[in-house]
């Protein structure tokens, strides 16, 4: 989907908690629809600066979580100077909004179901992922994983996720990974699509070579502009660095060697 | 209003720093819209060198006070690929084209130059000139003496403008102006990015473990506007070829204030990663 040239004021329409994270609602009646996989650039209109370290400066980079009616979703965890600044914003609050921007997830071939695997706040670009899978009517399964019970309410997000927590406070006491092998134990005929931390990423794409299986991977970087201008973004693969921003955020996983470790998201 | 700069007539006083803008990659963003609305009234290319050029390992990014710190390493394709791949779809963009060379000697310059010289699609040439001597480990550009002589060599292989982009990371850089303008440069652009380095926030001990993958980088944004603002006056006030003027140019006050210390066209930069249409706003501004 291409971008309109430009950034947008979107309004804040919604702020929720769900547990440790915030869903951000905003208004974008002039916005395209996003493919799911895809992201945003995104800053507050006021007071964008002045925080830790007098940053942000720069904005940054979220999936759409969800998209209908004219309506964006994104979710986000503060995790510093910028996320700590959206994470504030209320209602009829201002953002600048560029997108949607980058490489999006493509749907499963030849009759297989997709599995869904997803780290922490990266469950984000799963949401509406699985939104449109399932009313394709393709199976959907979703395998999240977070650090504990109050990141794991985030699964709420999701139909029918199987869920794994490191301190065993909800769901599996383990990995992700540990779901995923399970599932594919019993039926390989699928697709994954994985977004979360690098560790958990490199350990997706490592189980997928060894099955055979086509993976596709939504990657994290740092960003400074979000369309090709800064080559800022890059990840390593097999041939040569790829722009997170342009080439991806979503990589065929049989292009990377590994998974490198600045290309994930926040556990 | 139009604007003479080296015998164009241009639409408006606001360009793109070299490395800031990949109109080709902008283009499958954005579809024609950024034909129909292109911010800058010429455009300048990524630095290219002869041969091509991976650029630094990641993190190539940090973010500084109010601006941003990059060691991106000049990634590029390399001279062939660029004039065959890269020049016929910037020449659609319908606006005069500077390409932006870097070479570590002379010679290397000099093949850049002349084969810049033979393609009527370029308008201009630029020389990044803050490539590091491999000898003394200065950046080639910050000897005044020696960008003389450098210049000296390179004037006669083209006909078209040489722009020469200064070094900040320099004793003397109204020297440096000075010298580039006494060797025939058309005109000069200032400011690059000025040398900084950040550490990882998340190792210990801090002290050996920097955050950019390429050691250090070059300070650009906001932050760096005050010394962009000194050393343009300062070079506009002892050269009369003219001058781009940028570093931190957000608005069309910062970019009026370059204009009042004597700069001819300014550059925007790392504005255009928060805003992707900041240079048409800008132009726009300076008009009322
Ligand atoms: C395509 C894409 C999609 C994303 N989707 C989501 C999403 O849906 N939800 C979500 O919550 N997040 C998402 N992110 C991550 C989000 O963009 C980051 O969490 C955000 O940029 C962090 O900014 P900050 O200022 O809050 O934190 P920062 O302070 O920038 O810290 C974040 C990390 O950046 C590094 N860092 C620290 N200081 C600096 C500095 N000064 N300069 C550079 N790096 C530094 C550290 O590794 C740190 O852990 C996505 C990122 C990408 C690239
Ligand atoms: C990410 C990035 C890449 C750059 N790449 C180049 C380059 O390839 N060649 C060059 O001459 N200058 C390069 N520059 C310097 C800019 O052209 C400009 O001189 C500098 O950023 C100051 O302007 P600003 O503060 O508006 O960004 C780069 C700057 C940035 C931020
Ligand atoms: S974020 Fe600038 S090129 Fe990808």
């Amino acid at each position: 989907m291409v971008a309109p040239f430009g950034r947008r004021t979107v309004q804040i329409t919604r702020s929720d908690t769900v547990g440790a994270y915030r869903v951000l609602h905003a208004a974008d009646p002039e916005g395209p629809a996003p493919v799911a996989g895809q992201f945003a650039m995104l800053q507050s209109v006021e007071r964008w600066g002045g925080g830790e370290d007098e940053r942000p400066y720069l904005p940054r980079a979220f999936s759409y979580a969800r998209f209908a009616g004219g309506e964006a979703q994104f979710l986000l965890e503060d995790v510093g100077p910028g996320t700590n600044r959206l994470d504030e914003l209320t209602v009829g609050d201002e953002m600048w909004l560029l997108g949607p921007l980058g490489v999006g997830f493509s749907a499963p071939a030849d009759g297989r179901r997709a599995l869904l695997v997803g780290g922490g706040v990266g469950i984000a670009p799963l949401v509406i992922w699985q939104d449109t899978l399932l009313e394709q009517g393709t199976q959907a399964l979703a395998l999240l994983g977070f650090r504990d019970r109050a990141r794991a309410q985030a699964a709420e997000l999701l139909r029918d996720a199987r869920v794994a927590s490191d301190d065993g406070s909800v769901g599996h006491h383990g990995l992700v990974l540990d779901l995923l092998q399970r599932e594919l134990d019993q039926d390989a005929h699928a697709v994954v699509y994985a977004c979360g931390p690098a560790a958990m990423l490199e350990a997706v794409r490592a189980e997928c070579e060894r099955r055979k299986l086509p993976a596709q991977l939504a990657l994290e970087s740092g960003m400074a502009c979000g369309f090709g201008a800064c080559f800022g973004c890059v990840v390593p693969s097999r041939d040569g660095y790829l722009r997170v921003c342009v080439d991806g955020p979503v990589i065929d996983a049989a292009r990377l060697e590994r998974v490198d470790q600045h290309a994930g998201a926040s556990p | 209003m139009s604007v003479s700069f080296c015998g164009l007539d241009l639409r408006h006083r606001v360009i793109n720093g070299s490395g800031t803008f990949d109109a080709i990659a902008a283009q499958r963003v954005f579809g024609d819209e950024l034909y129909e609305r292109f911010p800058f009234t010429a455009f300048v290319s990524k630095t290219i060198t002869l041969a091509p050029r991976e650029g630094n390992p990641p993190p190539r990014l940090w973010e500084a006070q109010a601006g941003l710190i990059n060691s991106i390493g000049l990634p590029n394709k390399g001279l062939d690929r660029y004039l065959s791949e890269d020049l016929p779809q910037l020449a659609k963009l319908g606006v005069p084209l500077f390409t932006n060379v870097m070479g570590s000697t002379a010679q290397e310059l000099s093949r850049l130059v002349e084969a810049c010289a033979q393609f009527t699609q370029i308008t201009a040439i630029e020389l990044n000139v803050s490539c590091p001597n491999v000898k003394t480990g200065l950046d080639i550009g910050a000897d005044p003496a020696q960008l003389q002589k450098l210049l000296s060599t390179l004037r006669p292989l083209t006909s078209k403008p040489l722009i020469v982009k200064l070094t900040p990371n320099a004793s003397d850089v109204p020297a440096c102006a000075q010298a580039a303008e006494s060797a025939g440069a058309d005109a000069v652009s200032l400011i690059n990015t000025l040398r900084a380095s950040a550490l990882d926030p998340r190792r210990a001990p801090r002290a050996s473990a920097r955050w950019l993958g390429g050691g250090s980088g070059g300070l650009s944004g906001a932050a760096i506007r005050p010394v962009a603002l000194a050393q343009v006056a300062a070079v506009t006030e002892r050269v009369e070829i003219p001058v781009i003027g940028m570093g931190g140019v957000q608005t069309s006050r910062h970019a009026q204030d370059l204009i009042d210390v004597g700069a001819t066209l300014v550059a925007v930069g790392t504005e255009s990663f928060r805003d992707p249409t900041a240079a048409a706003r800008i132009a726009l501004d300076l008009d009322k």
